[in-house]
């Protein structure tokens, strides 16, 4: 078990270093990708099968998408020709030691690492019957919460997404105000004839 | 109603492919090798020369005036003309090629040689089946290979072949016509030059002008 | 030992073929215990994986005849008798085919994209219950893991098209990435439907509470035969057709659009690999299609039981496999624009709705006066059907085009 276990963390470690450090962003995208595999082989070590499928579905399936549709929009593919570690990299290493020591306090302080307060789930993990349970009894108010964010987001992706509709403009000459133009109520004077 | 379109397609398909069981309408295919569709009279591929009778040598109509050789226009036709003459169809002495080659791989089937040929002798053949191992002298065609009898040219282009036949068959009766009334005056000269002599010369009469 | 082995094979084969639980516990009893895991594993995947392969190229030869029959004329018929070796012949030709990658493509992502997308569709096959007891890997979360292997192809799509360095590739690759992402929604909501009902995400369970029979065994208890299942059915089936990029949603690869779309650099062993990757994603799907809604391994009536219960998958997915490729001599193909509307404005909304009328349903369960189940049915077909026919006739409606100016050079 052990075993197993140190070789899937170098792989994550690997790909993950490999992610930052690559020239051309589309493989750093890919590694990136690897990493998230690697991720879900740790939980599917835990017993964990329902986040380890759910970290699949999500990250790999959608969020790397993202992150390479990203890449194919802007073009920004090319190799690049400055060198990838920035001059100042002793600084990035010391918030990211800093931001890991915080983290680490605060998970070690809190209640998930007191195991003798909880009872341990069983052998084979917990079943998809109890995590269902839990999340809607326990915890429906965290995942309402979730569920007005996702809402959100979605419904500004369609409103940035939606065609705006030519607003008919006014003829052309602006009023003068003490001889400086009156601006322009509406955002769209510069928007050009879409297609329909 | 939406997907209504798509269900009566599916119908139409289904009956397609239930139909091409049992309905020759539905199965089009013709499986080449083993059976072929029937051609028609008008199609056309490459020339051939025309004889008739049975000998390929002495039915050959070609009479090597090269008008084709000249009016072809990729100019895929060779002929070398004989240096001795045979008879034709009315018994008249012709040349006759003794090289006639035709470059298939050069033809463009534009059937001019045909429409030139004063002697009906050059006709467009509709056999397709020509591959060859040899893409150079394999396909240039000699005259063993393209004399083919009158019957084939009945077989292949039955009303084309039909009518020439009869204008081949008025031209031999007009020219026999002809040597038939030549012979018949001659006789009648020959008859009227023999009783002359004993009866007394009439007077001589001025010649008359052959008829034009 | 020999004796022990030889024995254990016939064990494992007869009680395979007759629908017996614990069919290889005799064979691996044979192996130390080390070593058993492992032969386990390797005695799952492998007949899974040559009954695919083989069924992989009966459905191409099916294909082409059948495709053919529809459109008037013989499939391929002179390799076998009927054509049969016609599969052999592709593949000889894909293996010995020249493997050209152009000359500034991206060779190593060039050469992990088909890996990429081969890898997760046969892993999808390990969920699905081929049998009474031929599951390859009972998980409690079997479903997911399906959804989160499918979701895992587009990755490889992307990989195919951006390596190739080609600008139709890259154009198809991201059509083809709309086109799964927009289709997993309705997919993926419409089986929710299923799961609900069924109250469990593994396939095992699900087969399980679709095997009873009403009206005297005459009549199962399948979901399909339920107005949102087959609602949810119908679906699914669109969506796993856009999902497998199959007719009529093969703008990604369709020759006359794109050239090949992100398969367009691919000859050879690759392009191989991604075909047979497209038809072990049909199968895959067609097999989670049948598990959810067409009653996985039971027969239609209680007395066929008798025949195995794989002889019955087999026989469900071949139909669904006809199916499609019958929806694929019909159907023209869809513009990707057209494409995606469908998806999101059509599909979307009904699959909700879908999950809305499977509540309605699972709760008027307990009605039992006399035709019920008429009542029931018609109550919930209405309230499929009437905002069906009233968003198709909306969608329909002809669209005003806004006034366009034209300059002309002059």
């Amino acid at each position: 078990m052990q075993f197993a276990f140190a070789i899937i963390a170098a792989l994550t470690l690997v790909s993950g270093i490999a992610a930052m450090s690559l020239r051309n962003l589309v493989h750093c995208a890919l590694c990136l990708a690897v990493t998230f595999a690697g991720l879900a082989a740790m939980y599917l070590q835990l017993h964990a099968q329902f986040i380890s499928f759910a970290q699949v579905l999500v990250y790999i399936g959608a969020v790397a998408i993202l992150v390479v549709f990203a890449i194919l929009l802007t073009r920004s593919g090319e190799p690049v020709t400055h060198p990838v570690v920035h001059s100042s990299w002793i600084v990035g290493v010391i918030i990211a030691l800093l931001v890991f020591g915080v983290l680490t306090k605060v998970i070690l302080s809190s209640s998930i690492s007191s195991a003798a307060l909880h009872p341990l789930p069983p052998k084979d993990g917990p079943s998809v019957r109890e995590i269902g349970n839990s999340l809607m009894i326990d915890y429906v108010l965290p995942l309402q919460v979730i569920g007005l964010l996702l809402t959100a987001a979605t419904i500004g992706a369609v409103i940035i997404a939606m065609h705006e509709p030519k607003i008919s403009q006014p003829p052309a000459s602006t009023p003068r105000v003490n001889g400086a133009e009156v601006p322009h109520a509406s955002g769209h004077s510069a928007e050009l004839t879409h297609h329909p | 109603m939406l997907g209504e379109g798509i269900i009566k397609g599916m119908a139409e398909t289904a009956k397609n492919f239930l139909g091409s069981y049992h309905d020759p309408e539905r199965m089009v295919t013709v499986q080449f090798p083993e059976e072929r569709l029937p051609a028609k009279e008008a199609a056309r591929s490459f020339p051939f020369l025309v004889f008739d009778g049975q000998d390929a040598e002495k039915g050959l109509r070609c009479v090597a005036c090269q008008i084709c050789e000249k009016e072809c226009p990729p100019q895929c036709i060779y002929i070398t003309k004989s240096k001795d003459k045979k008879p034709d169809y009315v018994g008249k002495a012709q040349f006759y090629p003794a090289v006639f080659d035709i470059d298939i791989s050069v033809c463009m089937s534009c059937q001019i040689c045909v429409e030139v040929c004063p002697f009906e002798a050059i006709k467009m053949d509709n056999d397709v089946e020509l591959s060859n191992t040899d893409r150079f002298g394999g396909l240039l065609l000699n005259k063993q290979l393209l004399a083919k009898p009158n019957s084939h040219f009945h077989k292949i282009h039955p009303t084309e072949a039909d009518e020439v036949d009869g204008r081949l068959a008025a031209e031999k009766a007009k020219v026999e016509a002809k040597a038939k009334a030549d012979a018949e005056a001659k006789a009648k000269a020959a008859a009227a030059g023999a009783a002359g002599a004993p009866a007394p010369k009439p007077a001589p009469k001025p010649p008359t002008p052959p008829p034009a | 030992m020999i004796g022990d082995l030889i024995h254990g094979i016939f064990l494992m084969i007869w009680r395979t073929l007759t629908d017996q639980p614990e069919a290889k516990s005799d064979f691996l009893a044979v192996f130390p215990t080390a070593v058993q895991p492992v032969v386990s594993a390797v005695l799952t995947v492998s007949p899974l994986l040559a009954g695919f392969g083989l069924l992989f190229a009966l459905t191409t030869l099916l294909e082409r005849k059948g495709l053919g029959r529809i459109q008037n004329r013989l499939g391929p018929n002179r390799v076998g008798p009927c054509g049969i070796l016609q599969p052999v012949a592709d593949g000889l030709k894909m293996i010995t085919k020249e493997d050209i990658i152009p000359r500034t493509a991206d060779r190593v992502v060039h050469l992990l994209a088909p890996i990429a997308l081969v890898v997760p569709t046969v892993l999808a096959f390990a969920v699905l219950p081929y049998g009474r007891y031929l599951v390859p890997m009972v998980n409690d979360a079997g479903i997911l893991f399906f959804f989160a292997v499918g979701a895992s192809t587009e990755l490889s799509v992307f990989m195919a098209g951006w390596s190739s360095r080609n600008k139709y590739s890259l154009l198809g690759a991201m059509r083809a990435i709309a086109q799964m992402i927009s289709y997993e929604i309705p997919l993926i909501i419409s089986s929710v439907s299923v799961i609900m009902i069924a109250g469990s995400l593994s396939p095992v369970e699900i087969v399980q509470a679709q095997g009873s029979w009403l009206a005297g065994g005459f009549v199962p208890h399948w979901y399909v035969l339920t107005p949102w299942g087959l609602t949810g059915f119908i679906i699914f089936l669109i969506s796993s057709l856009a999902e497998s990029n199959r007719s009529p949603f093969d703008i990604p690869e369709a020759e006359s659009e794109l050239i090949a779309g992100h398969l367009t650099e691919y000859s050879g062993f690759k392009y191989a690999l991604f075909f047979l990757a497209e038809y072990f994603g049909t199968f895959a799907i067609g097999g989670l299609a049948v598990t959810l809604f067409l009653g996985g391994w039971h027969a239609p009536i209680e007395a066929l039981e008798v025949i195995p219960s794989y002889v019955w998958f087999v026989l469900k997915l071949m139909a669904l496999v006809s199916l499609f490729i019958w929806i694929r001599g019909t159907v023209p193909r869809l513009r990707v624009d057209q494409l995606l509307n469908f998806a999101w404005k059509f599909l979307l909304p009904m699959s909700l709705l879908n999950l809305i009328v499977a509540g309605i349903w699972h709760f008027t369960a307990v009605w039992d006066f006399p035709c019920a189940l008429l009542v029931r049915w018609a109550l919930c077909a209405a309230m499929i059907a009437v905002p069906y026919t009233l968003l198709g006739r909306a969608l329909n409606a002809k669209r005003n085009a806004a006034h366009r100016t034209y300059r002309y050079a002059t």
